[in-house]
């Protein structure tokens, strides 16, 4: 690749999921990290019984998330072939958890705020 | 837990939006004001290279009287017709409109060029109007010439084991259909390549690895065989990667026949005539012999030539390539060397390599350089190094990212991350996800 510009990559992102879908996506990802903030900010500290869920459900998030990149690319785990390739397993499995974990999180403060 | 109260804030989110915000920032790019002038650019073709050349050159230009001409209403993403061929995308994939890439302020004319006269400097076309340029662009691609294989014909692919993948997205579609029933009852797999210079060299491996693999994986496990025939002595015109591809040819059980062209088919009969090339290794005399191949599943890839229009307007070289016609250029600037009016982009480029989509996002922004050079009175200073890129598929889910040069050096990109001659997952991602963006990007002049 010669240039990797921002747009480029916004453009790389919605040819892999389709427009719609990415779109979606990004905005359900707005969202939740809203959420996110609004409830810290709301709170003025994080909530280590809430987290603590939040932790258990991270390795479910990472699974999905791999799942989900597998299935939309026709690849498979016999497919990794190399380092870069772990690292880019990782990656994807990484985002999966910190996704879940903050998701989770959000929702623990927003419908059980008295909880912990 | 004394972590209890981790204490957040307003002014810490402040922060780091603030940052964010300064980071993003970084990678604006500037714009160089455009330069004013008068001059008729005439571009023959909007294929991957016409159109990604004339959305640069509106950005840059001011007042040009741009005209593009290509009769075709249809864009083909030709990179995506190994994947149709392979079941994995659908024939629409690959078609857009070729209006929906063309930039508002230049002419388009639907039709094609009909003759060129570069002492005259002007192009007519088939519908009668004529020309006149100042300077002229070359990017028809290039023309498939099926009727040099007797026996074969468009309509019989997808039927009797007949795949030509290479001959648009329709037949690309027709060619997973004769594909698949091989991938599921086995037999004999026939893959060939054509003995002239050909658009994406690597396209002929990546669909004998791909229906490799899916046979190998499918009904046809343990029932098939494969065999790749070409007029070539080498697997690959790079002499570092066909040593790869012949190693992973012997592990995949792919038996090569070098140096065989194909000659013609017998449909009904399900064989294929080759010409052998035999070279005594002390004389070096050649002895041809013809050699029939059985099949179950052929795929054809025919000889490929410049448009005829090319080969009569007197732009082709006079000494290389004369059953093509490729038009004789400068391999650094890709300006013809007889009339420097003229350039030549893509597929027709006389150039030893470079008949990829990714050849043309390296070529484009040269002759833009020596194009406004040419404009402004000065000489260009970009070179193109003869940088192609093929994400060679060796599985479903796996490739090898080649890139090299008019030298055959390897180029890679990301060196040191993604190793070229790997079969890695991530390279078939770029193959299967960011390629298609990639190339869209550079159609609209911004890759």
């Amino acid at each position: 690749m010669k240039e990797l510009t921002f747009e480029t990559l916004i453009a790389v992102f919605e040819e892999i999921f389709g427009r719609g879908l990415f779109w979606i996506m990004v905005l359900a990802a707005l969202v939740v990290t809203g959420a996110y903030l609004y409830v810290l900010i709301r709170d003025r500290s994080m909530s280590m019984r809430k987290f603590l869920w939040a932790q258990v459900s991270m390795p479910f998030g990472a699974i999905a998330a791999v799942v989900f990149v597998q299935a939309m690319t026709n690849s498979h785990f016999r497919d990794i072939g190399g380092p870069i390739d772990v690292i880019v397993l990782l990656g994807v499995a990484a985002m999966g958890a910190i996704g879940a974990a903050i998701l989770v999180y959000t929702a623990q403060s927003l419908f059980r705020s008295k909880a912990a | 837990m004394s972590l209890n109260n981790l204490a957040t804030s307003r002014r810490a989110f402040l922060g780091l939006g603030a940052a964010g915000l300064a980071a993003a920032s970084l990678g604006a790019p500037s714009a160089a004001a455009p330069i004013a002038t008068k001059a008729r650019i005439v571009i023959i073709g909007a294929g991957a290279a016409g159109t990604a050349l004339v959305n640069r050159l509106v950005q840059r230009l001011e007042g040009a009287q741009i005209t593009i001409v290509d009769a075709r209403a249809e864009h083909l993403y030709q990179p995506g017709l190994s994947l149709v061929a392979a079941g994995l995308k659908p024939a629409s994939y690959t078609v857009s409109q070729t209006t929906d890439w063309l930039p508002a302020g230049i002419t388009l004319i639907a039709e094609h060029a009909a003759a060129i006269d570069p002492v005259a400097k002007s192009v007519a076309t088939t519908g009668g109007q004529n020309l006149p340029y100042d300077f002229l662009i070359v990017a028809p691609g290039l023309v498939l010439d099926h009727d040099a294989i007797p026996g074969f014909s468009l309509d019989m692919v997808g039927q009797n084991g007949i795949g030509a993948l290479y001959a648009g997205p329709a037949y690309a579609a027709k060619t997973w259909e004769a594909a698949q029933s091989f991938t599921e009852q086995g037999g004999i797999g026939l893959f060939t390549r054509p003995a002239t210079e050909m658009k994406c060299a690597g396209a002929p491996l990546k669909h004998t690895f791909l229906i490799e693999d899916i046979a190998s994986r499918g009904g046809a496990k343990g029932k098939y065989e494969i065999h790749y025939a070409a007029p070539q002595a080498a697997l690959f015109s790079v002499p570092i990667v066909a040593e790869k591809v012949r190693m992973l040819f012997g592990e995949r059980g792919i038996s090569t026949h070098m140096q065989h062209k194909l000659l013609s088919i017998d449909p009904g009969q399900k064989r294929a005539t080759f010409e052998k090339t035999e070279v005594d290794a002390t004389t070096k005399a050649e002895t041809k012999s013809t050699v029939e191949m059985p099949y179950d599943y052929l795929h054809v890839i025919p000889p490929q030539r410049a448009p005829e229009v090319i080969r009569q307007s007197g732009l082709s070289w006079a000494d290389k390539w004369t059953d093509q016609g490729w038009v004789e250029v400068d391999q650094k600037t890709l300006r013809h060397l007889r009339y420097p009016d003229i350039f030549a982009l893509g597929d027709v480029a006389g150039v030893p390599k470079g008949k990829t989509a990714a050849s043309v996002k390296w070529m484009v922004p040269v002759v833009e350089d020596h194009l406004i050079a040419a404009i402004q009175g000065r000489e260009g200073s970009a070179t193109y190094d003869g940088y192609t890129s093929c994400p060679l598929i060796t599985r479903v889910g796996r490739a090898m990212l080649v890139e090299f040069d008019y030298n055959n050096n390897l180029v890679p990109s990301f060196p040191g991350m993604i190793a070229p001659l790997e079969e890695l997952w991530i390279s078939w991602l770029m193959k299967e996800v960011a390629l298609k963006a990639t190339y869209n990007a550079m159609l609209r002049g911004k890759a």
